[in-house]
Protein backbone atom coordinates (compact mmCIF):
# COMPACT_ATOMS: atom_id res chain seq x y z
CA UNK A 1 0.00 0.00 0.00
CA UNK A 2 1.53 3.46 -1.01
CA UNK A 3 1.69 6.75 0.92
CA UNK A 4 -1.49 8.28 1.31
CA UNK A 5 -2.49 11.27 0.12
CA UNK A 6 -6.13 13.00 0.86
CA UNK A 7 -7.62 15.24 -1.46
CA UNK A 8 -10.22 17.52 -0.01
CA UNK A 9 -12.17 18.91 -3.44
CA UNK A 10 -15.65 19.47 -4.14
CA UNK A 11 -15.80 19.43 -8.02
CA UNK A 12 -16.31 15.29 -9.05
CA UNK A 13 -14.44 15.77 -11.98
CA UNK A 14 -11.27 17.37 -10.68
CA UNK A 15 -11.21 14.88 -7.95
CA UNK A 16 -11.54 11.73 -10.24
CA UNK A 17 -8.33 12.93 -12.59
CA UNK A 18 -6.38 13.81 -9.67
CA UNK A 19 -7.35 10.72 -8.04
CA UNK A 20 -6.66 9.11 -11.64
CA UNK A 21 -2.67 10.16 -11.83
CA UNK A 22 -2.00 9.89 -8.48
CA UNK A 23 -2.97 6.41 -7.93
CA UNK A 24 -0.94 5.69 -11.12
CA UNK A 25 1.93 7.01 -9.54
CA UNK A 26 1.64 4.47 -6.34
CA UNK A 27 -0.53 6.73 -4.31
CA UNK A 28 -3.69 5.69 -2.00
CA UNK A 29 -5.49 8.59 -2.40
CA UNK A 30 -8.99 8.80 -0.43
CA UNK A 31 -11.33 11.95 -1.24
CA UNK A 32 -13.23 14.14 0.44
CA UNK A 33 -15.93 17.20 -0.42
CA UNK A 34 -17.20 18.84 2.75
CA UNK A 35 -15.55 21.42 4.28
CA UNK A 36 -17.32 20.99 7.46
CA UNK A 37 -16.11 18.23 8.31
CA UNK A 38 -12.90 18.21 6.87
CA UNK A 39 -10.86 18.25 10.09
CA UNK A 40 -12.43 15.45 11.65
CA UNK A 41 -11.65 13.29 8.12
CA UNK A 42 -7.97 14.24 8.35
CA UNK A 43 -7.50 13.55 11.97
CA UNK A 44 -9.29 10.11 11.57
CA UNK A 45 -7.39 9.39 8.40
CA UNK A 46 -4.14 10.67 8.90
CA UNK A 47 -2.47 11.10 5.57
CA UNK A 48 0.94 11.54 4.88
CA UNK A 49 -0.39 14.46 2.60
CA UNK A 50 -3.09 16.81 2.26
CA UNK A 51 -4.33 18.87 -0.85
CA UNK A 52 -6.96 21.10 0.32
CA UNK A 53 -9.05 23.33 -2.08
CA UNK A 54 -9.77 26.62 -0.69
CA UNK A 55 -13.89 27.08 -1.88
CA UNK A 56 -15.23 24.48 -0.58
CA UNK A 57 -18.99 23.63 0.61
CA UNK A 58 -19.54 24.26 4.64
CA UNK A 59 -16.06 25.68 5.23
CA UNK A 60 -13.17 27.85 3.42
CA UNK A 61 -10.36 25.46 3.28
CA UNK A 62 -7.98 28.76 4.80
CA UNK A 63 -10.24 28.01 8.11
CA UNK A 64 -9.56 24.23 8.08
CA UNK A 65 -5.93 24.72 7.39
CA UNK A 66 -5.68 27.73 10.77
CA UNK A 67 -7.06 24.81 12.51
CA UNK A 68 -5.13 22.05 11.42
CA UNK A 69 -1.76 23.60 12.05
CA UNK A 70 -3.13 25.25 15.22
CA UNK A 71 -3.76 21.61 16.09
CA UNK A 72 -3.48 17.34 15.20
CA UNK A 73 -1.77 18.49 12.50
CA UNK A 74 1.66 21.13 12.44
CA UNK A 75 3.68 19.38 10.40
CA UNK A 76 1.16 17.79 7.65
CA UNK A 77 2.11 18.88 4.00
CA UNK A 78 -0.17 20.52 2.62
CA UNK A 79 -0.50 21.72 -0.76
CA UNK A 80 -3.62 24.39 -0.98
CA UNK A 81 -5.33 24.90 -4.65
CA UNK A 82 -7.55 27.72 -5.69
CA UNK A 83 -9.35 28.94 -8.50
CA UNK A 84 -8.04 32.45 -7.19
CA UNK A 85 -4.76 33.64 -8.14
CA UNK A 86 -4.47 36.72 -5.92
CA UNK A 87 -1.46 37.77 -3.81
CA UNK A 88 -3.55 38.62 -1.08
CA UNK A 89 -4.77 34.83 -0.83
CA UNK A 90 -1.12 33.77 -1.48
CA UNK A 91 0.09 35.90 1.17
CA UNK A 92 -2.76 34.18 3.55
CA UNK A 93 -1.92 30.58 2.33
CA UNK A 94 1.51 30.98 3.27
CA UNK A 95 0.83 33.00 6.65
CA UNK A 96 -1.82 30.13 7.50
CA UNK A 97 0.90 27.42 7.41
CA UNK A 98 -0.07 25.48 3.79
CA UNK A 99 3.58 24.00 2.79
CA UNK A 100 2.53 24.91 -1.52
CA UNK A 101 0.12 27.44 -2.96
CA UNK A 102 -1.49 25.94 -6.41
CA UNK A 103 -3.81 28.02 -9.10
CA UNK A 104 -6.42 26.63 -10.65
CA UNK A 105 -6.22 25.24 -13.69
CA UNK A 106 -2.99 23.57 -12.98
CA UNK A 107 -1.63 20.62 -15.16
CA UNK A 108 -1.24 16.95 -14.12
CA UNK A 109 2.67 16.89 -14.39
CA UNK A 110 2.83 20.53 -11.86
CA UNK A 111 0.63 18.50 -9.33
CA UNK A 112 2.47 15.38 -9.57
CA UNK A 113 5.80 17.01 -9.47
CA UNK A 114 4.69 18.93 -6.19
CA UNK A 115 2.85 15.83 -4.59
CA UNK A 116 6.06 14.30 -5.06
CA UNK A 117 8.41 17.23 -3.60
CA UNK A 118 6.53 17.69 -0.74
CA UNK A 119 6.20 13.74 0.05
CA UNK A 120 9.99 13.63 0.31
CA UNK A 121 12.06 10.97 -0.82
CA UNK B 1 -28.92 76.31 -7.96
CA UNK B 2 -28.63 79.00 -10.61
CA UNK B 3 -25.59 81.18 -10.97
CA UNK B 4 -27.04 84.61 -10.75
CA UNK B 5 -27.13 83.67 -6.62
CA UNK B 6 -23.58 84.42 -6.19
CA UNK B 7 -23.59 87.73 -8.16
CA UNK B 8 -23.52 89.53 -4.96
CA UNK B 9 -20.80 87.79 -3.39
CA UNK B 10 -18.91 88.44 -6.48
CA UNK B 11 -20.21 91.97 -7.07
CA UNK B 12 -18.58 92.72 -3.62
CA UNK B 13 -15.43 91.09 -4.34
CA UNK B 14 -14.75 93.06 -7.24
CA UNK B 15 -15.54 96.17 -5.71
CA UNK B 16 -13.33 95.58 -2.84
CA UNK B 17 -10.79 94.32 -5.16
CA UNK B 18 -10.97 97.91 -6.63
CA UNK B 19 -10.73 100.05 -3.41
CA UNK B 20 -14.04 101.26 -3.81
CA UNK B 21 -16.41 102.48 -1.27
CA UNK B 22 -19.82 100.69 -1.66
CA UNK B 23 -21.27 104.26 -1.10
CA UNK B 24 -19.23 105.83 -4.43
CA UNK B 25 -20.45 102.25 -6.10
CA UNK B 26 -23.71 103.10 -5.18
CA UNK B 27 -24.05 106.70 -5.95
CA UNK B 28 -22.51 105.98 -9.61
CA UNK B 29 -25.39 103.84 -10.36
CA UNK B 30 -27.77 105.83 -8.55
CA UNK B 31 -29.64 103.68 -6.07
CA UNK B 32 -29.17 103.82 -2.46
CA UNK B 33 -26.24 102.47 -0.63
CA UNK B 34 -28.19 100.28 1.83
CA UNK B 35 -29.97 98.60 -1.82
CA UNK B 36 -26.49 98.17 -2.90
CA UNK B 37 -25.85 95.77 0.24
CA UNK B 38 -28.68 94.45 0.41
CA UNK B 39 -27.47 92.44 -3.20
CA UNK B 40 -23.78 92.62 -2.17
CA UNK B 41 -25.41 90.17 0.74
CA UNK B 42 -27.09 88.29 -2.03
CA UNK B 43 -30.90 89.24 -0.70
CA UNK B 44 -32.00 91.15 -3.59
CA UNK B 45 -31.73 89.64 -6.99
CA UNK B 46 -29.79 91.96 -9.35
CA UNK B 47 -29.79 92.28 -13.84
CA UNK B 48 -30.37 94.02 -16.87
CA UNK B 49 -29.34 97.83 -16.76
CA UNK B 50 -28.53 98.00 -13.41
CA UNK B 51 -26.04 94.65 -13.44
CA UNK B 52 -24.32 96.59 -16.33
CA UNK B 53 -24.40 100.03 -14.63
CA UNK B 54 -22.23 98.29 -12.24
CA UNK B 55 -19.89 95.98 -14.54
CA UNK B 56 -19.21 99.28 -16.13
CA UNK B 57 -18.12 100.95 -12.72
CA UNK B 58 -16.31 97.93 -11.54
CA UNK B 59 -14.54 97.87 -15.42
CA UNK B 60 -15.45 93.66 -15.79
CA UNK B 61 -18.10 92.22 -17.94
CA UNK B 62 -21.72 91.49 -16.80
CA UNK B 63 -21.17 88.18 -16.97
CA UNK B 64 -18.34 87.84 -15.32
CA UNK B 65 -20.57 89.07 -12.25
CA UNK B 66 -22.90 86.40 -13.26
CA UNK B 67 -20.93 83.15 -13.95
CA UNK B 68 -17.57 84.35 -12.75
CA UNK B 69 -15.07 82.70 -10.36
CA UNK B 70 -18.10 80.72 -8.56
CA UNK B 71 -16.53 77.44 -6.35
CA UNK B 72 -18.50 75.56 -9.14
CA UNK B 73 -15.72 76.56 -11.90
CA UNK B 74 -12.87 76.87 -9.09
CA UNK B 75 -12.91 73.70 -7.58
CA UNK B 76 -12.54 71.65 -11.08
CA UNK B 77 -9.26 73.95 -12.31
CA UNK B 78 -7.72 73.76 -8.50
CA UNK B 79 -8.45 70.30 -8.87
CA UNK B 80 -6.99 69.96 -11.99
CA UNK B 81 -4.00 72.11 -11.52
CA UNK B 82 -3.35 69.95 -8.46
CA UNK B 83 -3.27 66.58 -10.34
CA UNK B 84 -1.29 67.92 -13.34
CA UNK B 85 1.70 69.95 -11.52
CA UNK B 86 4.30 68.53 -13.31
CA UNK B 87 2.80 71.17 -16.16
CA UNK B 88 3.27 74.18 -14.25
CA UNK B 89 0.23 75.55 -13.97
CA UNK B 90 -0.53 79.10 -13.08
CA UNK B 91 -2.41 78.28 -9.69
CA UNK B 92 -2.30 81.58 -8.49
CA UNK B 93 -4.30 82.94 -11.96
CA UNK B 94 -7.14 81.22 -12.06
CA UNK B 95 -9.65 83.87 -11.24
CA UNK B 96 -7.67 85.94 -14.51
CA UNK B 97 -8.01 82.51 -16.27
CA UNK B 98 -11.62 82.36 -15.77
CA UNK B 99 -12.37 86.21 -16.27
CA UNK B 100 -10.12 86.40 -19.69
CA UNK B 101 -10.97 83.09 -21.19
CA UNK B 102 -14.18 81.55 -19.67
CA UNK B 103 -14.65 78.66 -22.74
CA UNK B 104 -11.10 77.62 -21.89
CA UNK B 105 -11.73 77.57 -18.24
CA UNK B 106 -15.16 76.11 -18.75
CA UNK B 107 -13.58 73.34 -20.54
CA UNK B 108 -11.11 72.41 -18.28
CA UNK B 109 -13.41 72.40 -15.76
CA UNK B 110 -15.39 69.76 -17.66
CA UNK B 111 -12.57 67.93 -18.70
CA UNK B 112 -11.91 67.35 -14.83
CA UNK B 113 -15.00 66.54 -14.07
CA UNK B 114 -15.00 63.62 -16.68
CA UNK B 115 -11.97 62.17 -15.50
CA UNK B 116 -12.81 62.03 -11.86
CA UNK B 117 -16.67 60.67 -13.31
CA UNK B 118 -14.10 58.18 -15.71
CA UNK B 119 -12.34 57.29 -12.29
CA UNK B 120 -15.07 56.50 -10.31
CA UNK B 121 -15.96 54.33 -12.99
CA UNK B 122 -13.46 52.57 -12.90
CA UNK B 123 -13.25 52.08 -9.10
CA UNK B 124 -16.79 51.06 -9.57
CA UNK B 125 -15.88 48.42 -12.10
CA UNK B 126 -12.54 47.01 -10.01
CA UNK B 127 -15.16 46.92 -7.32
CA UNK B 128 -17.81 45.13 -8.48
CA UNK B 129 -15.10 42.33 -10.39
CA UNK B 130 -13.79 41.99 -6.51
CA UNK B 131 -16.29 41.97 -4.29
CA UNK B 132 -19.01 41.05 -6.73
CA UNK B 133 -20.47 37.67 -4.94
CA UNK B 134 -22.21 36.86 -8.60
CA UNK B 135 -18.88 37.32 -10.55
CA UNK B 136 -17.01 35.47 -7.99
CA UNK B 137 -18.97 32.52 -7.94
CA UNK B 138 -19.60 32.12 -11.54
CA UNK B 139 -15.82 32.93 -12.12
CA UNK B 140 -14.55 30.41 -9.78
CA UNK B 141 -17.08 27.82 -11.46
CA UNK B 142 -15.70 28.46 -15.09
CA UNK B 143 -11.72 27.86 -13.69
CA UNK B 144 -13.24 24.96 -12.09
CA UNK B 145 -14.66 23.60 -15.21
CA UNK B 146 -11.20 24.53 -17.01
CA UNK B 147 -8.99 22.53 -14.48
CA UNK B 148 -11.62 19.22 -14.49
CA UNK B 149 -11.38 19.85 -18.51
CA UNK B 150 -7.48 20.68 -18.78
CA UNK B 151 -6.86 17.38 -16.38
CA UNK B 152 -8.63 15.07 -17.80
CA UNK B 153 -7.80 15.84 -21.43
CA UNK B 154 -4.30 15.69 -20.66
CA UNK B 155 -4.69 11.95 -18.93
CA UNK B 156 -6.57 10.93 -22.04
CA UNK B 157 -3.68 12.11 -24.30
CA UNK B 158 -0.46 10.89 -22.03
CA UNK B 159 -2.30 7.64 -20.78
CA UNK B 160 -1.46 5.15 -24.31
CA UNK B 161 -2.01 2.26 -21.86
CA UNK B 162 -5.73 3.67 -20.51
CA UNK B 163 -8.09 0.38 -21.00
CA UNK B 164 -11.71 1.50 -22.23
CA UNK B 165 -13.70 2.20 -19.33
CA UNK B 166 -11.58 4.85 -18.02
CA UNK B 167 -11.19 6.42 -21.22
CA UNK B 168 -15.12 6.42 -20.97
CA UNK B 169 -14.98 7.45 -18.18
CA UNK B 170 -12.89 10.24 -19.24
CA UNK B 171 -14.61 11.02 -22.22
CA UNK B 172 -18.06 11.39 -20.47
CA UNK B 173 -16.42 13.89 -17.96
CA UNK B 174 -15.31 16.06 -20.64
CA UNK B 175 -19.36 16.23 -22.68
CA UNK B 176 -20.04 17.11 -19.09
CA UNK B 177 -17.57 19.46 -18.24
CA UNK B 178 -17.49 21.11 -21.52
CA UNK B 179 -21.29 21.35 -21.33
CA UNK B 180 -21.24 22.69 -18.22
CA UNK B 181 -18.35 25.60 -19.08
CA UNK B 182 -20.26 26.39 -22.13
CA UNK B 183 -23.54 27.44 -19.95
CA UNK B 184 -21.40 28.81 -17.03
CA UNK B 185 -19.36 31.19 -19.36
CA UNK B 186 -22.40 32.20 -21.05
CA UNK B 187 -24.00 33.09 -17.81
CA UNK B 188 -21.23 34.92 -16.58
CA UNK B 189 -21.44 36.92 -19.94
CA UNK B 190 -24.85 37.39 -19.71
CA UNK B 191 -24.72 38.62 -16.17
CA UNK B 192 -21.77 41.32 -17.11
CA UNK B 193 -24.00 42.52 -20.13
CA UNK B 194 -27.08 42.76 -17.88
CA UNK B 195 -25.01 44.91 -15.81
CA UNK B 196 -23.03 46.80 -18.32
CA UNK B 197 -25.19 49.70 -17.77
CA UNK B 198 -25.12 50.29 -14.12
CA UNK B 199 -21.20 49.68 -14.25
CA UNK B 200 -21.03 52.57 -16.44
CA UNK B 201 -23.30 54.79 -14.90
CA UNK B 202 -21.99 57.79 -13.43
CA UNK B 203 -24.34 59.14 -11.01
CA UNK B 204 -26.03 57.15 -8.38
CA UNK B 205 -29.66 56.76 -7.83
CA UNK B 206 -29.68 59.76 -5.51
CA UNK B 207 -27.77 61.88 -7.51
CA UNK B 208 -30.39 61.53 -10.58
CA UNK B 209 -33.10 62.21 -8.14
CA UNK B 210 -31.42 64.70 -6.78
CA UNK B 211 -30.61 66.27 -9.84
CA UNK B 212 -34.67 65.98 -11.07
CA UNK B 213 -35.31 68.16 -8.19
CA UNK B 214 -32.33 70.96 -8.83
CA UNK B 215 -33.94 71.11 -12.48
CA UNK B 216 -37.40 71.73 -11.29
CA UNK B 217 -36.03 74.19 -9.04
CA UNK B 218 -36.67 72.53 -5.83
CA UNK B 219 -40.24 73.52 -6.42
CA UNK B 220 -43.41 71.59 -6.57
CA UNK B 221 -46.42 73.69 -6.70
CA UNK B 222 -48.63 71.38 -7.94
CA UNK B 223 -47.99 69.01 -4.59
CA UNK B 224 -47.94 71.84 -2.52
CA UNK B 225 -51.70 72.17 -3.86
CA UNK B 226 -52.68 68.75 -3.86
CA UNK B 227 -53.31 68.23 -7.11
CA UNK B 228 -50.23 66.01 -7.97
CA UNK B 229 -48.89 62.66 -5.97
CA UNK B 230 -45.31 62.20 -5.44
CA UNK B 231 -45.84 58.94 -7.36
CA UNK B 232 -47.07 61.25 -10.81
CA UNK B 233 -44.52 63.40 -10.02
CA UNK B 234 -41.41 60.83 -9.71
CA UNK B 235 -43.19 58.64 -12.65
CA UNK B 236 -40.99 59.75 -15.86
CA UNK B 237 -37.41 59.30 -14.37
CA UNK B 238 -36.73 55.78 -16.34
CA UNK B 239 -34.04 54.67 -13.03
CA UNK B 240 -36.67 52.77 -10.79
CA UNK B 241 -34.18 53.40 -7.43
CA UNK B 242 -33.87 57.01 -8.27
CA UNK B 243 -37.61 57.08 -8.44
CA UNK B 244 -38.20 55.62 -5.95
CA UNK B 245 -35.58 57.99 -3.98
CA UNK B 246 -37.66 60.99 -5.09
CA UNK B 247 -41.05 59.92 -4.64
CA UNK B 248 -39.91 59.25 -1.09
CA UNK B 249 -38.76 63.15 -0.61
CA UNK B 250 -41.68 64.10 -2.30
CA UNK B 251 -43.99 62.72 -0.07
CA UNK B 252 -42.23 64.12 2.73
CA UNK B 253 -42.82 67.27 1.26
CA UNK B 254 -45.82 66.91 0.25
CA UNK B 255 -46.16 65.89 4.19
CA UNK B 256 -44.34 68.94 5.47
CA UNK B 257 -46.73 71.40 3.45
CA UNK B 258 -49.91 69.83 4.80
CA UNK B 259 -48.85 70.77 8.53
CA UNK B 260 -47.23 73.72 7.15
CA UNK B 261 -49.39 75.14 4.05
CA UNK B 262 -47.61 77.57 1.88
CA UNK B 263 -50.74 80.72 2.43
CA UNK B 264 -49.93 80.78 6.20
CA UNK B 265 -45.94 79.80 6.29
CA UNK B 266 -44.87 82.16 4.25
CA UNK B 267 -46.31 85.36 5.41
CA UNK B 268 -45.52 84.14 9.26
CA UNK B 269 -41.54 83.48 7.88
CA UNK B 270 -41.57 87.41 6.69
CA UNK B 271 -43.37 88.26 9.72
CA UNK B 272 -40.48 86.95 12.11
CA UNK B 273 -37.78 87.51 9.52
CA UNK B 274 -37.32 83.26 8.86
CA UNK B 275 -36.60 82.82 12.22
CA UNK B 276 -37.10 79.05 12.51
CA UNK B 277 -37.52 78.87 16.11
CA UNK B 278 -40.16 81.28 16.51
CA UNK B 279 -42.06 79.69 13.63
CA UNK B 280 -41.36 76.44 14.89
CA UNK B 281 -43.33 77.62 18.46
CA UNK B 282 -45.90 79.63 16.28
CA UNK B 283 -46.94 76.45 14.41
CA UNK B 284 -46.16 73.88 16.96
CA UNK B 285 -43.92 71.62 14.29
CA UNK B 286 -40.63 70.26 14.53
CA UNK B 287 -37.52 72.27 13.70
CA UNK B 288 -36.30 69.94 11.03
CA UNK B 289 -39.83 70.26 9.04
CA UNK B 290 -39.73 74.33 9.37
CA UNK B 291 -35.95 74.42 8.22
CA UNK B 292 -37.34 72.07 5.35
CA UNK B 293 -40.15 74.23 4.88
CA UNK B 294 -37.98 77.65 4.56
CA UNK B 295 -35.71 75.91 2.36
CA UNK B 296 -39.04 75.53 -0.20
CA UNK B 297 -40.00 78.87 -0.12
CA UNK B 298 -40.03 80.35 -3.49
CA UNK B 299 -36.88 82.49 -4.12
CA UNK B 300 -38.41 85.74 -5.10
CA UNK B 301 -37.77 88.94 -3.39
CA UNK B 302 -39.90 88.57 -0.06
CA UNK B 303 -37.48 85.70 1.08
CA UNK B 304 -33.93 85.14 1.24
CA UNK B 305 -32.18 82.68 -0.24
CA UNK B 306 -31.72 79.26 1.77
CA UNK B 307 -30.15 75.80 0.82
CA UNK B 308 -30.61 72.70 2.82
CA UNK B 309 -28.90 69.57 4.10
CA UNK B 310 -30.08 66.27 5.35
CA UNK B 311 -27.64 63.45 6.16
CA UNK B 312 -28.07 59.79 7.79
CA UNK B 313 -26.43 58.63 10.94
CA UNK B 314 -23.34 57.64 9.05
CA UNK B 315 -22.78 61.08 8.01
CA UNK B 316 -24.09 60.12 4.56
CA UNK B 317 -25.65 63.52 3.05
CA UNK B 318 -28.81 61.97 1.63
CA UNK B 319 -30.40 65.24 0.48
CA UNK B 320 -29.07 68.83 -0.50
CA UNK B 321 -29.97 72.04 -2.02
CA UNK B 322 -26.80 73.88 -2.84
CA UNK B 323 -26.96 78.11 -1.70
CA UNK B 324 -24.29 79.94 -3.26
CA UNK B 325 -21.24 78.59 -2.54
CA UNK B 326 -22.67 75.73 -0.02
CA UNK B 327 -22.17 72.80 -2.09
CA UNK B 328 -21.45 69.47 0.25
CA UNK B 329 -19.18 66.32 -1.21
CA UNK B 330 -21.19 63.39 -1.36
CA UNK B 331 -18.57 60.87 -2.98
CA UNK B 332 -15.45 62.43 -0.78
CA UNK B 333 -16.43 63.21 3.07
CA UNK B 334 -17.33 66.74 3.80
CA UNK B 335 -15.69 68.77 6.32
CA UNK B 336 -17.19 67.32 10.37
CA UNK B 337 -17.16 71.25 11.25
CA UNK B 338 -20.28 71.44 9.11
CA UNK B 339 -23.15 72.45 12.05
CA UNK B 340 -25.26 69.24 10.51
CA UNK B 341 -22.52 66.64 11.45
CA UNK B 342 -22.39 68.28 14.77
CA UNK B 343 -25.90 68.35 15.46
CA UNK B 344 -25.91 64.15 15.43
CA UNK B 345 -24.05 63.73 18.63
CA UNK B 346 -26.84 65.88 20.48
CA UNK B 347 -30.14 64.67 18.80
CA UNK B 348 -32.88 67.22 19.50
CA UNK B 349 -30.84 70.06 20.49
CA UNK B 350 -30.36 73.04 17.91
CA UNK B 351 -27.06 74.04 16.81
CA UNK B 352 -26.38 77.25 15.17
CA UNK B 353 -22.83 78.44 14.15
CA UNK B 354 -22.06 81.50 11.50
CA UNK B 355 -19.53 79.78 8.88
CA UNK B 356 -17.14 80.80 6.23
CA UNK B 357 -15.33 79.49 3.11
CA UNK B 358 -12.10 79.85 2.85
CA UNK B 359 -10.97 80.69 -0.13
CA UNK B 360 -11.16 84.28 -1.96
CA UNK B 361 -15.06 85.07 -1.65
CA UNK B 362 -15.52 84.61 1.98
CA UNK B 363 -18.54 83.98 2.19
CA UNK B 364 -20.44 83.34 5.55
CA UNK B 365 -23.32 81.06 6.05
CA UNK B 366 -25.86 81.35 8.95
CA UNK B 367 -26.41 77.37 9.74
CA UNK B 368 -29.13 76.21 12.13
CA UNK B 369 -28.87 72.35 12.65
CA UNK B 370 -31.11 69.57 14.12
CA UNK B 371 -31.42 65.89 14.28
CA UNK B 372 -34.54 63.87 14.96
CA UNK B 373 -34.57 60.30 15.92
CA UNK B 374 -37.43 58.62 13.63
CA UNK B 375 -36.91 55.44 15.07
CA UNK B 376 -39.70 53.56 17.21
CA UNK B 377 -39.19 54.32 21.55
CA UNK B 378 -37.36 51.01 22.19
CA UNK B 379 -34.62 49.80 24.67
CA UNK B 380 -33.17 47.55 22.25
CA UNK B 381 -34.19 48.56 18.88
CA UNK B 382 -31.91 50.78 16.77
CA UNK B 383 -32.10 54.57 16.48
CA UNK B 384 -32.84 56.02 13.52
CA UNK B 385 -31.02 59.77 13.63
CA UNK B 386 -31.19 61.88 11.05
CA UNK B 387 -29.97 65.89 11.01
CA UNK B 388 -31.58 68.73 8.69
CA UNK B 389 -29.59 71.62 8.33
CA UNK B 390 -30.92 75.13 7.01
CA UNK B 391 -28.11 77.25 5.38
CA UNK B 392 -28.78 81.21 4.37
CA UNK B 393 -25.89 83.94 3.66
CA UNK B 394 -25.29 85.28 7.16
CA UNK B 395 -26.43 89.10 7.65
CA UNK B 396 -23.92 91.16 7.17
CA UNK B 397 -24.26 93.23 10.17
CA UNK B 398 -23.82 89.69 12.52
CA UNK B 399 -21.27 90.47 14.77
CA UNK B 400 -20.08 86.73 14.91
CA UNK B 401 -16.65 86.07 13.04
CA UNK B 402 -17.29 83.14 11.22
CA UNK B 403 -15.61 79.80 11.94
CA UNK B 404 -13.74 78.09 8.99
CA UNK B 405 -15.35 75.21 7.47
CA UNK B 406 -13.74 73.58 4.66
CA UNK B 407 -15.63 71.81 1.19
CA UNK B 408 -14.15 68.97 2.04
CA UNK B 409 -10.30 67.97 2.66
CA UNK B 410 -9.16 67.49 -0.84
CA UNK B 411 -9.56 70.87 -1.59
CA UNK B 412 -9.55 73.04 1.72
CA UNK B 413 -6.92 75.27 2.24
CA UNK B 414 -6.82 75.49 6.09
CA UNK B 415 -3.56 74.63 7.76
CA UNK B 416 -3.37 72.92 10.93
CA UNK B 417 -6.69 71.55 10.70
CA UNK B 418 -7.80 68.97 13.74
CA UNK B 419 -10.00 67.24 11.64
CA UNK B 420 -7.86 66.56 8.52
CA UNK B 421 -8.22 63.33 6.66
CA UNK B 422 -6.14 63.82 4.17
CA UNK B 423 -3.45 66.65 2.51
CA UNK B 424 -4.91 69.26 0.68
CA UNK B 425 -4.60 68.93 -3.38
CA UNK B 426 -4.43 72.88 -2.97
CA UNK B 427 -0.83 74.95 -2.44
CA UNK B 428 -0.31 77.92 -0.63
CA UNK B 429 -3.93 78.00 1.40
CA UNK B 430 -4.92 79.64 -2.02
Amino acid sequence: MGRRVLLIEDEPNIIEAISFILSKDGWTVHTHADGETAVDRVRDGAPDLLILDVMLPGRSGFDILRELREGDAPDLPILMLTARGQQRDRDMAEQLGATRFMTKPFSNSEVLETVRALAGP
Amino acid sequence: MPERQLTGTRLRNRRIDRGMKQSALAQAVGISPSYLNLIEHNRRRIGGKLLSDIARELAVEPEMLVEGTASAVRIPLQEAAAEFRSAAPEEARIDELVARLPGWAALIGAQQDRIAQLEARVQRLTDRLTHDPQVASALHEVISTVTAIRSTASILVDSEDLDRDWQARFHRNLDTDSLRLSESSQALMGYLDMNADAAAQVQSPLEIAEAEMAARGYAYPELERGEASPEALSADLPDPRAREILRNWLSIFAEDARHLPAEAFAPAARKLAHDPLRLARMFDQPLDRVFRRLAALPEDGDHPVMGLAICDQAGVVVFQKPVMEFHLPRSAAACPFWPVFQALTQPGRPVRRIVGLPGASGTAFDCAAVARDFGAPSFDGPSQVVATMLVRPARPETDRAPALVGPGCRVCPVEGCTARRQPSLLQDGT
